[in-house]
């Protein structure tokens, strides 16, 4: 099974400020996600949910603890093992709960933007992004600012950016927050198909309860530390 | 993908605008440099299109454009005997504030030329004719804003417009009519007739206190008369005598003899043209300079202000771009083309303004090639500089503010 594991998170702890100030933000947090394999983590806010994706994410070190990614040793404590950089670029697609487009790009140019700084020729990116466009169903839309867009559309554009690069992970968090109840189901289920059919690990954190019967696996994270709550498949 | 293009097409209406307000303060700093330009040129056109290689002017003074100059008319006569001297021509120039036709103060500074020797035909002509008589007429700068046939009084005569020419100011911004020698003269030193009278009589009586006077009676009665038959009475002095050699003549040799002359001063056209350039137009140029470098300074900040705040704006834009694997120079250049768009755009804005506004100006702003050239190239600095606050600003986003 390691060998099939896309993120090896082991005893993670994030620990902020220093004596009377110190807050720990999260402490020994291990989590296994395999390719392929979509998980949920929920929690209550200040458990520590957000500081676990940024540091899987490769954004927000942790004091201490590693992680791996592709069996690759990425961050050993606060320590880069590689270039975080070109990791998070290569192997890394992120989706917030704001979509959090470019507003002075259409949401061609939004995941043509992630496709180029990717290496991608401009023809080639225009190209890729509107075939990617066109499988998530909003490629109608291509032309349209993210002004112009639904918040759900939005969202489907942010997806479309973070696949573009064709990511070995997906990290998404509260991706549903801004949504209705019908379209965060609809995001939730895009994210399945997405884990299952391209073999991407997806790690979602989420509130929403309703769709929990969408992931493979849910996570529960409580003070800092993260428990297994239920093994769907 | 240019992202700054993508911006700049997004919020055309504002980028639109701040070019404009750019293009406006870059007109002016244009425009400063473009009337140094004009006061220069201006000052130094009757020099250059005069055709004079050496200006003999009143001893111990700097000639007509820089101070009063008083020479009598006969010195054409000797200068005109020096080997190597084609020509010698009287010149007279001074400034008159009258009344015109219609009521309105006409400032013009009247330049004086020795007909038939000179009857103007080295003045570029946008209309009539040159001067063809000796007498009441004249050639008037458009500045002036008299028409060709016009009739204008001066003094005791009418001078009639029979050319019109453009560009000719004076070094104090006047437009320049010009007359001949004694039509100059005339306005110059007109008197009213009780003025005239009173000056017979002052003259008489004077005579008549003189001892030349009681011996010789019938010289009373000669001093009440005209002064111009008189001829213990010089004629009216000039301003300066101007020469132009032969072809071949030894400046040098012909500058050696006047030299000798102990009641004049000689100075070469260049020498008159620095004279006036270091004089003059010395001053204006310190003050357009510093208030043009002042300007150039102020408007680099207000740039810097501008890509600042444009660069805020974009914080977030520039996070995500970073989280999603972005290099600094994908964000450098994002703010430093933007900064560059800004920076020409404003630039063409300013000269296409500059060109409809800065002919309406009263004085001439002329826009050199290589004062553009120069501005352009300050324009361009500005803009890099002025985006460095921007980008540095930039270089300190974290990829972790895309997720806030």
């Amino acid at each position: 099974m390691a060998d099939k594991l896309a993120i090896q998170a082991d005893s993670l702890k994030k620990i902020y400020g220093k004596d009377n100030t110190e807050i720990v933000a999260m402490k020994d947090a291990t989590m296994d996600v395999a390719y392929g394999e979509i998980v949920a983590l929920l929690g209550p806010s200040g458990s520590g949910k957000s500081t676990f994706l940024t540091a899987v994410g490769l954004i927000n070190p942790p004091t201490s603890g590693q992680i791996k990614i592709g069996g690759q040793l990425v961050l050993n404590g606060s320590q880069p093992m590689v270039n975080l950089k070109y990791f998070r670029k290569k192997y890394l697609g992120f989706v917030f709960q704001k979509s959090n487009l470019i507003p002075f790009l259409s949401a061609r140019e939004n995941v043509q933007i992630a496709l180029e700084i990717n290496g991608y020729s401009p023809q080639d990116s225009s190209k890729r992004a509107l075939e990617i466009m066109n499988e998530l169903a909003i490629g109608d839309r291509a032309d349209n600012f993210p002004s112009m867009l639904s918040g759900g559309q939005q969202q489907r554009v942010s997806i479309c950016r973070a696949l573009s690069n064709e990511p070995d992970v997906i990290l998404a968090d509260e991706p549903t927050a801004a949504l209705d109840s019908h379209l965060g189901r609809q995001v939730m289920e895009l994210f399945r198909d997405i884990s299952h059919k391209r073999g991407t690990a997806v790690i979602v954190v989420t509130h929403d309860q309703r769709s929990l019967d969408v992931f493979d696996t849910v996570y529960e994270m409580e003070d800092g530390v993260i428990k297994l709550r239920q093994e769907i498949s | 993908m240019n992202l700054a293009i993508k911006d700049i097409r997004h919020n055309l209406g504002r980028f639109v605008l701040t070019a404009i307000g750019i293009g406006m303060l870059l007109m002016i700093v244009m425009g400063m440099g473009g009337i140094y330009r004009g006061i220069s040129d201006d000052a130094t056109l009757l020099i250059d299109n005069i055709g004079a290689d050496i200006w003999i002017v009143q001893h111990n003074t700097r000639g007509p454009f820089a101070e009063l100059s008083r020479i009598p008319q006969n010195l054409v006569y000797r200068a005109m005997v020096i080997p190597g001297v084609a020509t010698a021509r009287s010149f007279v120039q001074h400034t008159i504030q009258r009344q015109n036709n219609i009521g309105k103060q006409l400032r013009m500074t009247i330049v004086g030329l020795d007909w038939p020797i000179d009857k103007g035909e080295w003045v570029v002509l946008e209309s009539g004719r040159i001067l063809n008589q000796n007498h009441y007429e004249m050639i008037a700068d458009t500045s002036l804003g008299l028409n060709l046939g016009e009739k204008i009084k001066l003094g005791k005569n009418t001078y009639t417009v029979v050319g019109i020419t453009s560009s000719m100011i004076s070094s104090g911004g006047d437009g320049i009519g010009f007359f001949t020698i004694q039509d100059a003269l005339d306005i110059q030193l007109d008197k009213t007739g009780e003025a005239v009278r009173l000056d017979r009589v002052s003259r008489s009586n004077r005579v008549k206190k003189n001892d030349l006077g009681l011996k010789q009676p019938n010289l009373i009665e000669l001093a009440s008369q005209k002064s111009s038959q008189l001829p213990g009475l010089a004629r009216p002095e000039i301003s300066s005598v101007i020469l132009k050699l032969k072809p071949g003549a030894n400046l040098k040799q012909v500058e050696n003899i006047i030299e000798g002359w102990k009641d004049v001063s000689i100075f070469t056209s260049n020498g008159e043209r620095q004279l006036l350039l270091k004089g003059t137009v010395e001053k204006v140029r310190k003050q357009i300079g510093l208030f043009r470098i002042l300007l150039t300074i102020i408007s680099a900040i207000i740039m810097a202000l501008i890509l600042y705040t444009l660069t805020l704006e974009k914080l977030h834009s520039i996070a995500l771009l970073k989280l999603i694997g972005a290099s600094n120079w994908v964000v450098l250049k994002l703010i430093l083309q933007e900064a560059l768009i800004l920076g020409v755009s404003g630039y063409c804005i300013a000269y296409i303004l500059g060109k409809k506004i800065f002919p309406n100006f009263p004085r001439r702003v002329i826009l050199s090639n290589d004062d553009l050239f120069q501005l352009a190239i300050i324009v361009l600095i500005i803009s890099v500089i002025s985006s460095l606050l921007g980008v540095w600003k930039a270089m300190q986003v974290t990829p972790n503010e895309a997720l806030n």
